[in-house]
C-alpha cells in the first residue's frame, strides 16, 4: 500500500530490523498491520535486546506481558515491547519459556532498569522466574501468598485462604460468571453484561 | 403544648432555654450525644475514586464541615470515625483492620461506594468483598462513587444514629430521683403551663 509520507517511526523501525535480520538471520519476523514481533529463543534474548538497544537504539522498555497458553506446549510466553524514544518506533519481542512447571526467561534488568517492577509483576502474577533479577518478589499480591492469579488454571474468583498472620482470601461471589455481552442486542439488557449460562 | 414539651424531654432533646432562668437542662446521654454527633473527626480511607469524592465533599462547594466532620485525623487515635471510601483488596484489608483497632472508642465506620459496600464490581481472587467482613459498619451509602450530597447524606444519618445511642448512665438516670421528681406532680408550675 503506497503511503504519502513516511513517518520517523516506520523509517526508524525499518532500519532497525534490517540491522537485526543481518546480525541474526536465524530470527523470525512477523508483521501484523505495521507492527512488527521478534520472536527470540531464550539463550538469545539477551543477546538480541542488548543489540536492539546499544546498536539500533531502542532505549526504552515500554511494557513486558506474558502469555499462557494453558492446553499447548511450551505454555508461556513473554513479550516485550520496546521503543525508540527519539523516532517513537515500536518493537515486540516475544520469548517463549520452554520448561511448563518452571517458566524461566532472562532478565532485562541489566539493560533497562524499567524492567524491574515489570518483571517482577510478570513473576508475581504469571509465575515466570526472570534469570538474574536483582529483587524477584511478588509486586501485588503479599509475598506468602501461594499463587499466581493470572494463569488460565487459577478460578477467577479466587479461592479461600486463611494465613497465620490473620490474611485472608475468600471466593467471590461470582454468581452465573462468566457474564458475557451481546453487543447487537437491540435492548439494553441484551447488550450489557449478564449470566447467559 | 404541654404534651409536646414533656415529649421533648422524655426524648432527651435540649429543653427549653428560657425556662429556669437560662439553664438549659438536658439529660447526660443526650448532651453526650449531640457532642459526639457534630464533632465527628473523620479517619479517611481513602484508595480509590470514592476518595475524590470525599474531597469534594470536603472542599468549599459542598463543605462537610457545616455538620462539624472536617477535621480528617490521618493519626488514627485522633479520629472519631472511618470513611472507607474505596476498594478494600485483601493486601490492604489487614492494614484497614489495624488501623480501625488503633481508632479510640467510641467510633464508628461509613462504607462509601459500591466497593467498600460489596466489593462492588470487583468480583475477583484479590478485592474484599464488603468491608463488613473485617470492621463493623455503621452506615452504607450506594454509588459507584457516590456524589459528594450523598457522602453528605451519609454523615447525616450517622449523627442521627449517634443520637439514638443509649449512654450507660442512662439507665442510671432514668431511675434517679431527681429525674423521678422530674418527671412527677413537683415540676414547678407554669413549665409547661399554655
Amino acid at each position: 500500500m503506497p503511503t504519502e509520507t513516511t513517518t520517523a517511526a516506520q523509517t526508524g523501525t525499518a532500519e532497525a530490523l534490517r540491522k537485526i535480520r543481518d546480525r541474526f538471520p536465524t530470527l523470525s519476523f512477523r508483521e501484523f498491520r505495521g507492527d512488527t514481533t521478534l520472536t527470540v529463543p531464550a539463550d538469545q534474548l539477551t543477546a538480541v535486546m542488548r543489540y536492539a538497544k546499544e546498536a539500533c537504539g531502542f532505549d526504552m522498555l515500554l511494557c513486558v506481558s506474558a502469555v499462557d497458553h494453558l492446553p499447548e506446549s511450551p505454555r508461556f510466553e513473554v513479550h516485550y515491547t520496546i521503543t525508540q524514544a527519539e523516532t517513537g518506533a515500536i518493537l515486540l519481542v516475544r520469548c517463549v519459556a520452554e520448561n511448563d512447571s518452571d517458566p524461566v526467561v532472562p532478565s532485562m534488568t541489566g539493560l533497562w532498569r524499567s524492567a524491574n517492577w515489570l518483571e517482577r509483576e510478570q513473576y508475581d502474577l504469571m509465575g515466570i522466574r526472570f534469570e538474574g533479577h536483582p529483587d524477584l518478589r511478588r509486586i501485588m499480591m503479599w509475598e506468602e501468598y501461594p499463587y499466581h492469579p493470572l494463569r488460565k488454571d487459577f478460578p477467577v474468583a479466587g479461592v479461600s485462604l486463611e494465613s497465620e498472620n490473620g490474611v485472608f482470601t475468600e471466593k467471590a461471589p461470582t454468581d452465573g460468571a462468566p457474564f458475557t455481552t451481546t453487543p447487537s442486542g437491540r435492548t439494553a439488557a441484551e447488550r450489557e453484561p449478564r449470566s447467559r449460562g | 403544648m404541654a404534651t409536646q414539651d414533656q415529649q421533648l424531654i422524655e426524648n432527651n432533646y435540649m429543653c427549653d432555654p428560657d425556662a429556669d432562668g437560662g439553664f438549659v437542662y438536658t439529660t447526660l446521654e443526650a448532651a453526650i450525644n449531640w457532642m459526639h454527633k457534630y464533632s465527628l473527626w473523620p479517619m479517611p480511607m481513602g484508595t480509590s475514586c470514592c476518595a475524590i469524592e470525599y474531597m469534594a465533599a470536603s472542599c468549599s462547594r459542598y463543605d462537610i464541615s457545616r455538620f462539624g466532620s472536617e477535621v480528617n485525623r490521618y493519626a488514627p487515635r485522633q479520629a472519631d470515625f472511618m470513611f472507607i471510601c474505596g476498594t478494600i483488596t485483601y493486601k490492604m484489608a489487614g492494614l484497614v483492620r489495624r488501623i480501625w483497632d488503633q481508632m479510640p472508642e467510641p467510633k464508628w465506620c461509613i462504607a462509601c461506594g459500591a466497593c467498600a459496600c460489596s466489593g462492588g464490581m470487583f468480583r475477583s481472587y484479590s478485592v474484599l468483598q464488603g468491608v463488613d467482613k473485617i470492621v463493623p459498619v455503621d452506615v452504607y451509602v450506594s454509588g459507584c462513587p457516590p456524589r459528594p450530597e450523598a457522602l453528605l447524606q451519609g454523615l447525616i444519618t450517622l449523627q442521627d444514629k449517634i443520637m439514638a445511642t443509649d449512654h450507660p448512665l442512662k439507665d442510671f438516670f432514668r431511675t434517679h430521683d431527681f429525674r423521678k421528681a422530674q418527671r412527677g406532680d413537683t415540676i414547678p408550675a407554669g413549665v409547661f403551663d399554655d
